[in-house]
């Protein structure tokens, strides 16, 4: 009998976890990815990884991480999952640390720890500023070890385009395309892992990666599979503004004691401190993001009137800033111009984190048995606001549940893909290939790029950190126009080898799609609720809210549908900081 | 203050066409980098002259130079285009693929090597496995603040770019992977397979062909000290030797 195959798509933290832990039970493994998996999204997370191992000997224990998550999320995250995932953690450091991650040291050799927002504890396990690179190369690493004994293949650059779901509605494969000869082509997975993160480029500029673009569960959602809480999407407080994207400036740059600013009366005005006296600079990211707006755009105090204020590191020793967060102040100094360990930054809030993806359950399962969906892509571990240094621990977590549970359900097949015949591989292809042969040909006069811009633009100018209905019915009015002017588009570049034009008008389509989902979805939602605002209902609303958002597609757009949530460990109440 | 940006572009339609060069002219904006450009060039696909061209075909990812993907030839220099300012930049601003590897596309080129060098060197560290092993060994923090500098390591290319020694009649694996090991013989755990992964640096192409040029350390734009690695190595290596001969 033949070995498993297992499909990861996304070879970024999550992915390459999932490949490891099923590769480790037997599986033959492709690692399907954009880019070479060292260069995933996964290397831009800087702050650090979540894990309550007391180190420092503050008293910390997963039962604190696990409540604080939860009252970070505005309860709306499934509880028992996140006690999985809080509980993991420690282990999970341990792990990675086992694997060689650099992570910062004690005095005695020990794991350092440093402070992220939304709790008192120091429970980020860090290697200078650029911890999600250490912790990627890290795995990349092992899985190269992987593919030395031929147990893991990995194939890149190489574009999802759609699940192959048999007429049992199972998931037996995907169909991909390769980026650089255009060949689309169908493969045979017993289970498909999805792990392909956020969906930050669909707002234009963010901190995102610019592969970061939701294509591939966009393409899912369109084959019937589940999305669910799309509305929730995570705004940095601090980014450095930039013409190509908004460059992020860690959370632990606060951590670490850094100041939010602005001039009040000739003096600095540290509102923040003043208005948080308990959390400070270290409030949850949509606290101090919406602080952040109230200053700037109701308040008109940016600096020099414009829409930034300061992060003040410049009263902190740089020796010891150079050993916490050297790469991202070398960053900021590249990119700006001025030395931020001498005079403060200027930032300003952007899209960072998507909250809500694919419906998964308990053992990170979509909506077709046999689709697996892990770390950002998937909805299930960050409620409606995810804290800070949790975005890492989660994925982590939920590539290794979802490595163990597919390995899991492929036991208990009649039948593997291999043994199956070709007809419904052949099929699945041949419509792919079609589709994009029509892409190819396509002659209109729109420029997808610039579809892309005005798409981007109106997301964040509505969906972002303040909505209100009007507006979001706008956009989703705009966004049917720009799906209808989407058929127009020309496509500039007819050349049959790594072609970006046409990869792109495809991924564009399912943008838009989802870009619907996440308007709809707040324009349903009548209340505030983390990082979903609205000033005309401003109160989190329990008694009609507290649930699940489900989108299911139709010709017709998303239809909604909700779900309890499980709130069996901890109950509701308001969440003051 | 300019009114326009000038950029003078090497191009190539497949791995093996010939070379052509496009110029194009976009109007300025402050604080640009090259990457703005080229996405400029996406939404207003027409060269200098106002013919329609296609867009030029590059690769990237982060756009805050940790990713490694975007490397490329600015003004003759190995370089990252994220953090390549127009501002700071001679006017027409040349681009061309880096010449070490093959070509791809345009300014995409293939860097497979640099990660099958790193299979060549076992640059991992050889856990039991992913299970629960309680914590990892101590590791005192002065060591892994200069292992940190070198596991910072991008796999960009710019060192292999501006060695001399890599190139198509040599077999030398580059400054990468031997910095690299340097990193994996320090860690705790990965002390264990150091002999290994020295060895490998003793086959032809390994650290012996280093011609000390001393281009790559200046190339790196993680400012990694890939100088002071390539000599610790040699000193690994004949520490080896030494303690191999009197064990004999």
């Amino acid at each position: 009998m033949s070995a498993p195959q297992v499909l990861v798509i996304g070879g970024g933290l999550a992915g390459l976890m999932a490949a490891i832990r099923a590769a480790e039970q037997g599986a033959t493994v492709k690692v399907f990815s954009l880019c070479a998996p060292k260069r995933s999204h996964s290397a831009c997370a800087q702050g650090g990884i979540n894990g309550a191992i007391n180190t420092l000997g503050q008293g910390d224990s997963p039962k604190y991480h696990f409540e604080e998550t939860v009252y970070g999320g505005d309860f709306l995250a499934n509880q028992t999952v996140v006690k999985g995932f809080t509980d993991a953690a420690p282990r999970l450091i341990y792990m990675l640390d086992r694997m060689g991650v650099t992570f910062n040291r004690t005095p005695e050799g020990f794991i350092d720890l440093r402070r992220a927002g939304g709790t008192k504890f120091n429970r980020v396990a860090f290697a200078g500023g650029t911890t999600g690179q250490q912790m990627l190369y890290t795995l990349d690493e092992q899985v190269r070890k992987l593919e030395e004994k031929g147990k893991v293949e990995v194939l890149f650059p190489w574009d999802f385009m759609e699940a192959i779901i048999d007429e049992g509605g199972v998931c037996r494969g995907a169909v991909l395309q390769d980026l650089t000869t255009m060949e689309v082509k169908a493969f045979r997975g017993d289970a498909v892992i999805m792990a392909t993160g956020g969906l930050g480029y669909l707002f234009g500029k963010s901190t995102n990666a610019i592969i970061n673009n939701g294509s591939a569960v966009s393409a899912l959602y369109q084959q019937k599979v589940t999305y669910a809480n799309g509305e929730f999407i995570q705004i940095h407080p601090t980014s450095i503004p930039g013409d190509d994207k908004n460059r992020l400036m860690s959370e632990t740059c606060r951590g670490e004691g850094g100041r939010v600013w602005v001039y009040k009366d000739g003096k600095p005005w540290y509102f923040l401190e003043e208005w948080y006296p308990n959390y400070g600079n270290l409030v949850p990211r949509d606290i101090a993001t919406r602080e952040i707006f109230k200053v700037c755009i109701d308040m008109k105090m940016g600096i020099d009137g414009e829409n930034m204020v300061y992060l003040d590191l410049s009263h902190l020793d740089p020796n010891w800033l150079n050993q916490r967060l050297g790469g991202i102040l070398d960053m900021y100094e590249i990119f700006v111009g001025d030395d931020p360990r001498k005079v403060p930054m200027k930032i300003f809030p952007t899209v960072h984190f998507t909250m809500g993806g694919l419906w998964v359950d308990e053992k990170q399962q979509t909506t077709v048995p046999g689709l697996y969906a892990a770390g950002e892509c998937d909805y299930q571990y960050h409620g409606a606001n995810r804290l800070g240094g949790n975005a890492m621990p989660a994925c982590m977590y939920a590539g290794e549940l979802a490595g163990n549970t597919s390995m899991a359900y492929i036991k208990g097949l009649d039948k593997l893909t291999a043994d199956m015949p070709e007809t419904a591989f052949a099929s699945a292809q041949k419509k792919n290939a079609e589709f994009d042969a029509s892409i190819y040909k396509m002659s209109g006069s729109e420029n997808p790029y610039l579809l892309h811009r005005e798409m981007g633009e109106w997301m964040t100018t509505n969906a972002t950190v303040v909505r209100y209905n009007d507006r979001l019915q706008q956009t989703d009015d705009k966004l049917l126009e720009l799906i209808e002017r989407w058929k127009k588009i020309g496509v500039s570049d007819s050349t049959g080898w790594s072609n970006q034009v046409v990869p792109f008008t495809r991924q564009l389509w399912n943008m838009l799609q989802l870009s619907r989902v996440i308007t709809l979805g707040a324009l349903a939602r009548n209340e505030s609720r983390g990082a979903h605002y609205k000033p005309d209902y401003p109160e989190r609303d329990d008694a009609n809210w507290l649930k699940t958002t489900l989108a299911d597609y139709t010709k017709d757009g998303p239809k909604l549908s909700y779900e309890e949530v499980d709130i069996q460990h901890v109950k509701p109440r308001p969440r003051v900081y | 203050m300019p009114n326009d940006i000038r950029l003078k572009i090497k191009r190539q339609d497949s791995q093996s066409s010939t070379p052509y060069w496009q110029e194009f002219v976009l109007p300025y904006r402050p604080s640009l980098n090259v990457i703005s450009c080229l996405m400029e060039i996406q939404r207003n696909p027409v060269d200098a002259t106002g013919k329609k061209v296609a867009p030029v075909v590059w690769e990237c990812n982060c756009l805050e130079e940790v990713c490694g993907a975007c490397s490329m030839l600015i003004n003759g220099k190995a370089r990252q285009s994220c953090s390549a300012l127009i501002d700071r930049l001679e006017q027409p601003v040349v681009l061309e693929p880096l010449s070490k590897f093959p070509a791809v596309r345009d300014l995409v080129i293939d860097r497979t090597v640099m990660f099958n060098n790193l299979k060549r060197v076992k640059a991992w560290i050889n856990i039991d496995g992913t299970h629960d092993q309680g914590p990892g060994p101590r590791f005192p923090e002065k060591t892994r603040s200069w292992a940190y500098e070198l596991s910072r390591c991008m796999t960009c290319g710019c060192c292999m770019e501006s060695c001399p020694q890599v190139n198509p009649s040599s077999k030398f694996i580059g400054p990468t992977a031997i910095a690299q090991v340097r990193l994996m013989n320090a860690l705790p755990n990965g002390e264990n397979d150091a002999e290994e992964r020295l060895a490998a640096l003793m086959e032809p192409g390994g650290v012996a062909e280093c011609g000390n040029a001393q281009n790559c350390e200046r190339a790196c734009p993680k400012e990694i000290p890939l100088l002071t690695s390539i000599a610790a190595i040699n000193r690994q290596m004949v520490a080896k030797s030494i303690f191999g001969a009197l064990n004999k």
